[in-house]
C-alpha cells in the first residue's frame, strides 16, 4: 500500500478522483441549499435533483405516479458518447500543448477553421462524381490540415518573435470567428431549402456524406452516436504512443519542461514549439471534422460574437486528466455524462443544467490543488513507513 | 464625430479598467486569468442589486419623480456592490494561489468556468430565462445623463465638447476614468505601489526587507477582483442595457490581451484600449459614420465587408506586437508561488 501511495501515476489518478468527488458533493450541496431556501422547491425535489446529478445517465424518466425510474437508457449513453467525441479531441489538443509547455487557449479558433474547411469540402465536392467515402476522407484531412496551419500561427509568433502564446491565441480565435462568418456569408451553403433556417449551413447529409454508424446505433437506439467515437479513441491512443514511445515525443516534452536546457542538449526549440502548436491545432480541428461529418448537426454560421464552447471545454478535460491522453478519453466521457445528467435535470425537475457546469468548475478548481493532495498522499505513505521505523521529523 | 468618440469611450473604458485589474494582480506576482469570470460575476451582482432595489420605496419614488441625482446614486451603489462581490469572488483565486500554492493558470481557468455556470444557474432560477434584466425600465431611461437633466432644452446646441461629453453619457464611464488615473498614481508613486511591484519582480528581496509578500499578493488580487467586478458591471450597464446573461463576449480575455499589449503599463494600456474602442466602433457603425460632417458616409462607399472591419483590431494588434514584442517584459516572478523557505 505504501508503495502504491508513493507512485506518481497512482497519486495523479487518486487526486483526480478526489477532485471529482468534491465537485459532485459541492453540486449536491448547492442543490440542497437552493431547495431549502426557495419557496416552491422542497427537500424532496432537492433529493431528486441530487440523485439525477449522480446517476442521470441511467434515468429513464418518470413513471405514471411521478416517481423517477432508472434503467439502461441507450439513448442517453449513445448521446454521451456522441458528445464526448469532439471533447476528446479538444482535450487532446490542450493536453498535448500543455505537455510541451504551451497553453493552447486557441482551440476554439482552430475548431472553427476545421469546421469551415470540412463543411466546404464535404458540401462542395459533388457526390455524383466522387464516392462519398472519398469525400469524407478528403473533408477530414482538409479540416485537420486547416487546423494545423491555424495553430502554426501562434506557434511561429512565439518561436520567432517571442509573442506570448496566450495573447496570440486569443487574437487568432477572434480572427478565425470573423473569418469563418465572412466566408460562410459569401458562400452558397446557407440552408435556404428549409424555411427560417438560413442562419445555418446544410448538414453534410445534404451531399450524402456522413460518418458510418458502425452498427452502434443499434446498440444505443435513438441516439446520435456514430463511428466518430471510435476514431477519436484511436487518435487518443496514437497520441499516447507518440508522446511516450517516440523520440519526437520525448523532445517535445523536454522542450516543455525546460526550453533552454533542451536547446543546450541540441533539440531545436523553435521547430518543436511550431510543431506542437501545429499538432494541437490539427487535433482541435479534427474534433470539429468528426462532429460535423457525423451529418446530424447544422452549423450556425454567424459566429463572430461568440466562440464555440467545445473549444474551451477541452481545457478542464485536459486538466482533469493531468494531460495524459488516455486519461483525456475518460475525462471527456465523464464530462459528457455530466452534460446528459444536466439535460435530465432540466427535463425532469425544476433545476437547470447549469449545475453540472458548476460541478465541473469546482472539479477543475480542486484539481488545481492537486499538488497539495499529492503531497498529502506522499505524506500518508511516509507516515506508514515511519510508524515501523520510529523516525522523527520527516517532511 | 460625436458618435465615434462616445462609442469609443463606452467600449474602451471598461476594457481599460479590467486590464488595470490584470496589471494589479500580475504586478504582485499572481497570474489572473479569471478576469472574464470575475467580470461575469460582477455584472450579475450589479444587475441583481438594481433589480432588488427596484422594489424599495425611495428608488421607485425617485424614478417616478425623475429625481435624477438619486438614480445616479443607485448606479454608484451598484458599482460598489459589483466591486465588493468581485473582490470576494477573487478570494478563491488568491487563497488557492497564495496559501495552497496552486497552479495559477488552472485556478484562473476554474474561476472562468465557475462564474458563468453559477450566474446562469441562479439567473434561470430567479428569472426563468437565460437573461436577468432590470425589473422595469432599462439602463438608458434610468441612468443615462441627458442635457435636458442639466437644464438645457432639447434644441440647445452645446458645441462639440458639450454634445460629446455631457449629452447621452453615463456617470459610470467618468468614474472609471477617475479610478484608473488614481490607481495608476497609487501603483507608481506611493510606497504601497512600490512594494506591490517588488513582490512581482523579486519576492525574496522584498521579503528580506520585511514586506509581507503573502499580504501584498492578497491585496493585489483583491484589488484586481474589485476592479474586474466593477468593470463587468459598467460593461453591462453601458453596452448590454443593464442585463446579465452569463457572458461578456470574451471581454475579459481581450482585457488580458490589452494588458500584455500595453506591456503592463497603465498609459500604454489606455492607448491600446482606445485603439480597440475605435475599431470596434467603426466595425459596428461604419455605414453611418460621417467623418467630416459633409453628409456623405465615405467608409460605406469603399465597399469593404463588415467582417473585415471586425477582424481589424485583432489583426492590427498582432502586427504591432510583431514589431514591439522584443521589449515585452512580464513581471519576473509572476506565476511562481512564493515559498518563504526557499530563500
Amino acid at each position: 500500500m505504501k508503495k502504491l501511495l508513493s507512485d506518481d501515476r497512482f497519486n495523479a489518478v487518486v487526486s483526480s478522483l478526489i477532485s471529482i468527488l468534491i465537485g459532485l458533493l459541492v453540486g449536491g450541496i448547492v442543490i440542497l441549499l437552493v431547495g431549502l431556501f426557495s419557496a416552491n422547491l422542497g427537500i424532496k425535489s432537492a433529493w431528486e435533483g441530487i440523485r439525477i446529478v449522480f446517476a442521470g445517465l441511467f434515468s429513464t424518466g418518470r413513471d405514471a405516479s411521478g416517481i423517477l425510474t432508472w434503467g439502461f437508457n441507450g439513448t442517453n449513453i449513445g448521446n454521451m458518447l456522441f458528445r464526448a467525441t469532439p471533447l476528446i479531441m479538444t482535450g487532446l489538443s490542450v493536453a498535448f500543448a500543455y505537455k510541451t509547455g504551451l497553453f493552447n487557449i486557441g482551440a476554439p479558433g482552430q475548431y472553427l477553421m476545421g469546421t469551415l474547411v470540412t463543411l466546404f469540402v464535404a458540401l462542395k465536392v459533388p457526390s455524383e462524381s466522387v464516392h462519398p467515402i472519398l469525400i469524407w476522407l478528403l473533408a477530414f484531412l482538409a479540416g485537420t490540415m486547416a487546423g494545423a496551419l491555424w495553430g502554426c500561427i501562434p506557434g511561429v509568433l512565439k518561436a520567432f518573435l517571442n509573442i506570448n502564446e496566450v495573447l496570440a491565441c486569443i487574437m487568432t480565435n477572434w480572427i478565425a470567428a470573423n473569418f469563418v462568418t465572412w466566408m460562410f456569408d459569401i458562400s452558397d451553403l446557407k440552408n435556404v431549402v428549409e424555411n427560417t433556417k438560413s442562419g445555418y449551413i446544410y448538414k453534410t447529409t445534404y451531399n450524402n456524406v456522413a460518418t458510418t454508424k458502425m452498427g452502434l446505433d443499434k446498440v444505443f437506439k435513438g441516439s446520435q452516436i456514430n463511428g466518430g467515437i471510435v476514431i477519436a479513441i484511436l487518435i487518443a491512443i496514437l497520441i499516447y504512443i507518440i508522446m511516450t514511445k517516440t523520440t519526437f515525443g520525448f523532445e517535445l516534452k523536454a522542450c516543455g519542461s525546460n526550453r533552454h536546457a533542451a536547446k543546450y542538449a541540441g533539440i531545436s526549440d523553435k521547430r518543436n514549439i511550431i510543431l506542437s502548436m501545429a499538432i494541437a491545432g490539427a487535433l482541435a480541428a479534427a474534433g470539429a471534422s468528426l462532429y460535423y461529418l457525423a451529418g446530424n448537426t447544422e452549423f450556425f454560421w454567424s459566429t463572430y460574437q461568440s466562440l464555440p464552447g467545445i473549444g474551451f471545454n477541452g481545457i478542464p478535460v485536459a486538466l482533469l486528466a493531468t494531460c495524459n491522453p488516455i486519461g483525456v478519453i475518460f475525462a471527456a466521457v465523464f464530462m459528457s455524462m455530466l452534460d446528459i445528467a444536466g439535460l435530465q435535470l432540466t427535463n425532469l425537475t425544476a433545476y437547470n443544467e447549469y449545475i453540472t457546469s458548476v460541478i465541473i468548475a469546482v472539479i477543475v478548481y480542486v484539481s488545481a490543488l492537486s499538488l497539495v493532495i499529492k503531497m498529502w498522499l506522499i505524506k500518508l505513505s511516509k507516515k506508514e513507513k515511519a510508524g515501523t521505523k520510529k523516525e522523527g521529523g520527516e517532511a | 464625430m460625436t458618435y465615434v468618440v462616445q462609442q469609443t469611450l463606452l467600449y474602451a473604458v471598461p476594457l481599460m479598467i479590467v486590464a488595470l485589474a490584470g496589471v494589479f494582480a500580475e504586478r504582485s506576482g499572481i497570474i489572473n486569468l479569471a478576469l472574464e469570470g470575475i467580470m461575469i460575476f460582477g455584472a450579475f451582482a450589479g444587475v441583481l442589486f438594481i433589480r432588488i432595489m427596484q422594489n424599495v420605496a425611495w428608488v421607485l419614488d425617485a424614478a417616478s419623480n425623475k429625481a435624477y441625482a438619486k438614480l445616479q446614486l443607485l448606479e454608484i451603489l451598484a458599482m460598489l456592490v459589483a466591486a465588493v462581490l468581485g473582490a470576494i469572488f477573487s478570494l478563491l483565486l488568491s487563497f488557492a494561489s497564495v496559501n495552497l500554492s496552486a497552479d495559477q493558470t488552472i485556478g484562473g481557468t476554474a474561476l472562468n468556468l465557475m462564474a458563468p455556470a453559477l450566474v446562469l444557474f441562479f439567473v434561470r432560477i430567479i428569472a426563468n430565462q437565460n437573461t436577468l434584466q432590470m425589473q422595469e425600465g432599462d439602463s438608458a431611461s434610468w441612468f443615462m445623463i441627458k442635457k435636458t437633466m442639466l437644464g438645457y432644452s432639447k434644441k440647445d446646441n452645446l458645441g462639440f465638447l458639450g454634445n460629446t461629453f455631457i449629452n447621452k453619457v453615463y456617470l459610470a464611464t467618468y468614474i472609471c476614468i477617475l479610478i484608473f488615473i488614481v490607481l495608476s498614481i497609487i501603483l507608481y508613486k506611493t510606497k504601497f505601489g512600490l512594494r506591490l511591484r517588488s513582490c512581482g519582480e523579486n519576492p525574496s528581496a522584498a521579503d528580506s526587507l520585511g514586506i509581507n509578500v503573502y499580504k501584498m499578493r492578497y491585496a493585489g488580487v483583491t484589488i484586481s477582483g474589485a476592479l474586474a467586478g466593477m468593470g463587468g458591471f459598467v460593461y453591462s450597464l453601458t453596452t448590454a442595457n443593464c442585463t446579465s446573461n452569463g457572458d461578456v463576449a470574451g471581454f475579459g480575455f481581450l482585457a488580458l490581451a490589452v494588458m500584455i499589449f500595453g506591456n503592463w503599463k497603465p498609459l500604454n494600456i489606455a492607448g491600446a484600449s482606445i485603439l480597440f474602442g475605435i475599431f470596434k466602433c467603426i466595425a459596428a457603425g461604419y455605414t453611418s459614420i460621417d467623418i467630416n460632417g459633409d453628409g456623405k458616409f465615405c467608409l460605406a462607399e469603399i465597399g469593404i465587408s463588415p467582417h473585415v472591419y471586425r477582424m481589424l483590431p485583432y489583426l492590427i494588434t498582432l502586427i504591432v506586437l510583431a514589431f514591439t514584442s522584443k521589449s515585452s517584459r512580464a513581471p519576473k516572478a509572476e506565476g511562481i508561488p512564493y515559498d518563504k523557505g526557499a530563500r
